[in-house]
């Protein structure tokens, strides 16, 4: 059985339609990649699928309870980490977790135990409103998974903390999916995506591609070349609108090329008169490709 | 998951009283707002008003009587509005409140009157609002002497009518031993009703919600974790409001503990769960404020804090019924100055109890478990 499977899922707010007809298929066990850039819906789907929100249209389960009637349940055996730190700032460590504690009807010794875990035994007493963003957001995932949920999900956890945290608590997700967790993660890092077992792409509220990273490049079908030069603003400025050309992106003195025809693509580097080699398509050329493909298609 | 658990409510409640300590300024304005206002209003308030509802005590009715009636009646003090033989009918009307005067004329009020023996008129007034009484009272021997002349024809002088005054409750006409209990319900009311409507609303907009909705608490152990610290705050203003009350103004203190308790009780809750009401309606702690300010001023001038209940017009004390402070007002004058027992206060109370139950269904009915 899986543990997310739903269909159809459709949000709007006022008269915009902020999630569109979105399916997801999340198996046991695996770290499923949520991303899109900001504002594509991401939240607003996470939220509909723990009961926050109810979905104008769709249905489906999760950890197979009905996601329109089944509410309580699963946020019994959800962990769910708002996109905004969202306990309580004016509270310590110790009284977060106490709360929370006191909400699942755990034993006190499972706070012991986080704050243990977390190494903030000794700074239990600061106010949770002081901690860096790093250290809110290790709580706020100490908080969720201290009910031990079956499913976590993960909204932006990783925003605004420095690479060393963000490595770490990749690190972590990784330990916990070991031990049979099923987590959702969303994410607008495309390094981010790539330690994720598959991915979900969602473009204004569309679910564009999934499937693991190699296949989501592969289904984009985008020939990529590089080109080395000592003049990247000249030459990217001469390729951009060229026929064959989608996307032109400098990385410090090399250019990455990107279209759907190889031969139209070789045909403009060619009249351009530069120096190229093909190289692998990243996934940040498909996901940009993707975003701009779905804002054709909305207009 | 079962929709009530003692531990969730207890880590809801040991939550909300850890904020409501660390919110130092608040906290000190809970304290010290009743204080405040207790003292500048206990202080300045006086007032005077006119139509007030009256029984007639009168086991005959002949002409004298009947000018003496339609006298007190022209001098736009009393409004007689119960009739009546029995004196002890007419103390239970006073006692409950029903009425602001008993004017009893007794039954050889017209023989005195034509043997110009000394007739006699005994007026009971409510004075727990001293300025009902005064306006009303201080006319009076010319009133009777008037109607009398009148009645026996030009050329008699009428024997002086002696005019015997009750002050009731409140011998000394002393205006804070009415505003203080009063003021005691007004400040309740703004304090809890404020308090408890930026329950939820604070929630929103600090963004805990969605954290505190994605967990396993019901709707009713968040209204209860919600209320029951304001109630112990309630409890805290009501202990000190009294203890002014009786120090510093003197305010006598006739009825039953109990009873005033009770009342006092029956009224918090109303409050408390009248401000998480609001809580549930409003989206920002703007809309909650305005809402509660909204509801504010009507009660403060219709429930009897301003002006006698029982000289407004009609339709003004039928949508005066409609605000707890009302009953409540009854019930603490009725209690703490008149020595009002179980049957006299049974009204308020059970008025007080049917709020309590329509704000709390309204409020979990509107209590949103989503974000929507
Ligand atoms: N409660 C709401 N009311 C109105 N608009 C909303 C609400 N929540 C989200 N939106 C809008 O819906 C869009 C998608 O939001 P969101 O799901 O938060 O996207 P993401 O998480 O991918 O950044 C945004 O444009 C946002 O402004
Ligand atoms: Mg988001």
């Amino acid at each position: 059985m899986n543990v997310i499977e739903v269909q159809g899922l459709t949000k709007s707010f006022g008269t915009r339609k902020v999630v569109d007809d979105v399916s997801l298929t999340v198996e046991k066990g695996e770290i499923a990649g949520f991303l899109g850039p900001n504002g594509s819906g991401k939240t607003t789907c996470i939220r509909m699928m723990c009961g926050l929100l109810t979905p104008d249209a769709g249905h489906g389960r999760v950890l197979g309870h009905d996601i329109l009637r089944e509410q309580r349940q699963i946020k019994l055996q959800v962990g769910y980490m708002t996109q905004k730190f969202s306990f309580y700032e004016d509270l310590s460590i110790r009284e977060n977790l106490n709360f929370v504690a006191g909400l699942y009807g755990l034993p006190p010794d499972a706070v012991r135990d986080t704050l243990e875990d977390l190494g903030l035994t000794s700074r239990r007493d600061q106010l949770a409103g002081s901690l860096s963003g790093g250290w809110k957001q290790r709580l706020a995932l100490a908080a969720c998974i201290m009910h031990k949920p079956q499913l976590l999900m993960l909204d932006e956890p990783t925003a605004g903390v420095d690479p060393k945290a963000r490595r770490e608590f990749w690190d972590e997700i990784h330990e916990l999916s070991a031990r049979g967790l099923t987590v959702l993660v969303s994410t607008h890092y495309m390094d981010e995506a790539e330690r994720c077992h598959r991915i979900n792409y969602i473009a204004y509220g569309r679910l564009v591609a999934h499937g693991t990273v190699g296949q989501v490049i592969r289904d984009a079908g985008l020939a990529t070349y590089t080109v080395e030069t000592d003049r990247p603003g000249l030459v990217a400025r001469q390729l951009a609108g060229a026929p064959g050309v989608d996307q032109v992106a400098p990385f410090g003195t090399t250019l990455h090329v990107t279209g759907t025809d190889p031969a139209a693509l070789e045909a403009a580097l060619r009249e351009a008169g530069v120096a190229w080699q093909p190289s692998e398509t990243s996934l940040e050329d498909v996901f940009i490709r993707l975003m701009e493909q779905s804002q054709d298609n909305m207009t | 998951m079962s929709w009530f658990s003692l531990r969730r409510l207890r880590a809801l409640l040991s939550k909300e009283i850890i904020q409501m300590r660390r919110d130092r300024v608040t906290f000190a304005m809970m304290l010290g707002v009743p204080l405040m206002q207790l003292l500048l209003f206990g202080y300045a308030i006086n007032n005077y008003p006119k139509h007030l509802p009256a029984a007639l005590v009168a086991p005959t009715q002949d002409r004298f009587t009947r000018a003496m009636v339609s006298a007190l009646e022209l001098t736009g003090y009393y409004d007689f509005t119960h009739t009546t033989a029995s004196a002890a009918e007419a103390d239970s009307l006073i006692a409950r409140g029903e009425v602001a005067f008993v004017v009893t004329i007794p039954s050889d009020f017209g023989q005195r009157v034509e043997r110009g023996d000394n007739p006699q008129i005994l007026i009971e007034a409510d004075a727990t609002d001293p300025s009902v009484a005064s306006g009303a009272i201080s006319t009076l021997g010319k009133v009777a002497e008037g109607a009398l002349s009148r009645e026996i024809g030009r050329d008699a002088i009428p024997a002086p009518v002696n005019i015997v005054v009750h002050r009731r409750y409140n011998p000394e006409g002393i205006t804070q031993y009415n505003i203080i209990p009063g003021l005691m319900g007004v400040i309740l009311q703004m304090i809890l009703v404020m308090m408890t409507s930026m329950a939820l609303t604070r929630e929103s907009e600090r963004g805990t919600m969605e954290n505190l909705l994605a967990m396993p608490a019901t709707p009713l152990e968040i209204m209860l974790g919600k209320i029951i610290p304001y109630m112990c705050v309630g409890a805290v203003q009501v202990a000190v409001v009294l203890l002014v009350a009786r120090g510093l103004f003197g305010v006598p203190f006739v009825g039953s503990f109990g009873l005033l308790a009770g009342g006092i009780f029956a009224f918090v809750l109303s409050m408390v769960i009248l401000g998480y009401l609001i809580s549930t309606m409003a989206r920002t702690q703007m809309q909650a404020m305005q809402l509660a300010f909204f509801f504010f001023l009507p009660s403060l001038m219709l429930s009897g804090f301003m002006f006698p209940f029982r000289g407004m017009p009609g339709w003004a004390q039928m949508l005066g019924e409609c605000f707890p402070l009302t009953h409540f007002l009854r019930l603490i004058r009725g209690v703490m100055l008149k020595g009002a027992n179980h049957a006299d206060v049974a009204q308020p109370i059970a008025a007080l109890a049917v709020f309590v139950l329509i704000f709390g269904a309204l409020a979990l009915s509107r209590f949103r478990q989503t974000l929507d």
